[in-house]
């Protein structure tokens, strides 16, 4: 058994953690920029380094990715996936190219290889479906006409996300172009098998798996997961969209109880996951990227806004609803630090203290925005319509 | 029943969450009802300045929402009987209009002989907003009730034919 000491530190790290998460719930924000500020502290350079719990960590990190991508898998099935990428997948396209572009010319700029210039691109582009997802339950805006445009553009990063990890983990393995060309294809085709085979016995897969006994369900669900991801990272296709590729297969009841059995085991993973990071990271690389990180800040808030506001108005919304759009894709998240993860355990360390200050800032700043836009823009319009002389106020 | 064709009722998919539906109310007031997969419904109310936003939003329950439905009408009576046939497998669940002019309107639904005929339940009579459950054979047909029958596929069409005379 570990030293007594591992235990107490584990303790202490989850703790910690709670007490952050609480906090972060008392002020009405996403936890992931706390638990990455914690990482931060007790890493390589930081106030009171770890000394004998990081490889339990490590491993914990690997299954939070896992988790965060099966119960991302999960929100969706086959149907929805392909019905959506027929139909909007112009949207989706311009989303891609405006959003990656930032961190692409970042990355050129900073004189990053190719693997790290591809990375810091999937950081911009990437909007965190989780946390505009409960965003959008918290305002009470599911019911509001640009949501379906909103949730559309989210389903297409992710499954892009499908498309883009296998060919980044491939490039950072560092394989040549006829290795990489292999692995891209093996990818599209584990993605491309994985949604026909949903499709088409979905029904049958989801029958076999179905319990009724929350254990076993769990035990069943998390076993699969760690062996399909195994395997899909033994063909270096990325164990992240293994289980992306599992949550997407599984659809129905037994979707609905392993999301229910499965997500307070996420929420540990995931929280073990941004400390990893964060843990990883050396916090006096920040200062000297700051600036970068801020001017990458205001330019991908603002391209996010456009390409929300531009889909929406595409949609006939009226401008308080385009606006409301945008602002709702402006968060980033987890899978933006799962990119930049994979990047810094290839080597690739320049792009952790970049990834991580500029998701703190942005999983800070898209929540307020996307709470405070609407109110600012509705008293913008008062005043406006105050000087114009009111023909009748609302109120 | 019938003044659904006149409802223009919007349906739009909320991939990842579940189906909205929304429709414009004689006197101009927008609402609608997000089904959550969970079997959550929210009820929405849009606002009338800004017509792609709700002004207020409930979040109901699954049984909650039973509880307003069962307020407010028949339609869930009929969405629950479909889930009940699903679940047996090899049971439908059949709605048969009783038209005005057939041989049992007017007439008592026992003359039908509905179950010993066929072998299916008459399970409830829709007669406007209302639902009657579990009618007894001197229950008077009217043209226009519609019948809830469950059974297998040969007794519903059996059923149909009866009906119809």
């Amino acid at each position: 058994m570990g030293s007594p000491i591992l235990i107490l530190e584990l303790g202490a790290i989850i703790l910690g953690l709670g007490i952050l998460g609480r906090l972060a719930a008392l002020i009405q924000l996403s936890p992931i920029p706390l638990y990455l500020l914690a990482g931060l502290m007790f890493g390589v350079g930081g106030a009171a380094p770890l000394e004998t719990s990081e490889e339990f960590i490590s491993v914990g990190a690997e299954i939070g990715v896992i988790l965060l991508l099966l119960l991302l898998g999960l929100e969706y099935s086959a149907d929805e996936l392909i019905t959506n990428l027929r139909r909007n997948y112009p949207g989706g396209i311009v989303d891609f190219v405006v959003n990656a572009a930032p961190g692409a010319i970042v990355g050129i700029i900073l004189g990053w290889p190719i693997p790290g210039i591809l990375a810091m691109a999937g950081v911009t582009y990437a909007t965190s479906s989780g946390i505009a997802a409960k965003l959008l339950t918290d305002l009470g805006r599911l019911g509001n006409r640009e949501t379906p445009i909103v949730l559309s553009l989210l389903v297409f990063e992710d499954l892009t996300m499908a498309i883009y990890l296998p060919i980044l983990t491939a490039l950072l393995a560092g394989v040549g172009f006829l290795g990489g060309s292999l692995t891209v294809l093996i990818a599209v085709a584990a993605v491309s098998v994985a949604l026909i085979v949903a499709l088409k016995f979905g029904r049958a897969i989801n029958k076999i798996i179905f319990t009724n006994s929350d254990e076993l369900l769990l035990l069943g669900v998390f076993g699969i997961v760690l062996i399909i991801a195994g395997i899909a990272q033994q063909l270096q296709v990325s164990d992240a969209v293994g289980a992306f590729l599992v949550g997407i297969a599984l659809s129905g009841k037994v979707a609905e109880s392993a999301r229910a059995v499965l997500t307070p085991l996420r929420d540990l993973f995931a929280a073990v996951f941004f400390v990893f990071f964060g843990l990883r990271t050396d916090p006096r690389d920040i200062p000297s990227v700051l600036l970068i990180a801020l001017v990458l800040v205001l330019v991908t808030a603002a391209t996010k806004i456009g390409v929300g506001a531009w889909s929406a108005g595409r949609a006939g919304i009226a401008l308080p609803g385009r606006v409301r759009a945008g602002m709702m894709l402006v968060p980033r998240g987890e899978f933006n630090i799962v990119i930049a993860g994979l990047a810094t355990t290839a080597g690739l360390n320049q792009i952790g203290p970049l990834a991580a200050t500029y998701v703190m800032m942005m999983a800070v700043l898209g929540p307020l925005l996307a709470r405070f836009a609407a109110p600012l823009f509705r008293a913008f319009g008062k005043i406006r319509d105050s000087v114009r002389g009111p023909a009748g106020s609302p109120d | 029943m019938s003044n659904d064709e006149s409802i223009e009722i919007n349906e739009t998919a909320l991939p990842g969450i579940g189906l909205r539906h929304d429709f414009m109310t004689a006197k101009g007031q927008r609402i609608g009802v997000v089904s959550h997969r969970s079997g959550r419904r929210d009820i929405l109310v849009y606002d009338r300045d800004d017509p792609d936003a709700c002004s207020n939003t409930m979040t109901l329950s699954p049984e909650e929402a039973d509880t307003v439905a069962e307020f407010l009408g028949t339609h869930r009576v009929t969405e629950r009987l479909a889930t009940l046939s699903d679940q047996v497998s090899s049971l439908r669940t059949h709605k048969v209009k009783v038209a005005h002019g057939s041989p049992y309107d007017g007439h008592p639904l026992g003359d039908a002989k509905v179950r010993t005929r066929t072998g299916a339940s008459i399970v409830a009579v829709l007669r406007e907003q209302e639902a009657i459950a579990s009618p007894t054979p001197d229950f008077s047909l009217e043209g226009g009730d519609v019948l809830i029958v469950v059974g297998t596929d040969d007794a519903l069409s059996s059923v149909d034919q009866i009906i119809a005379g």
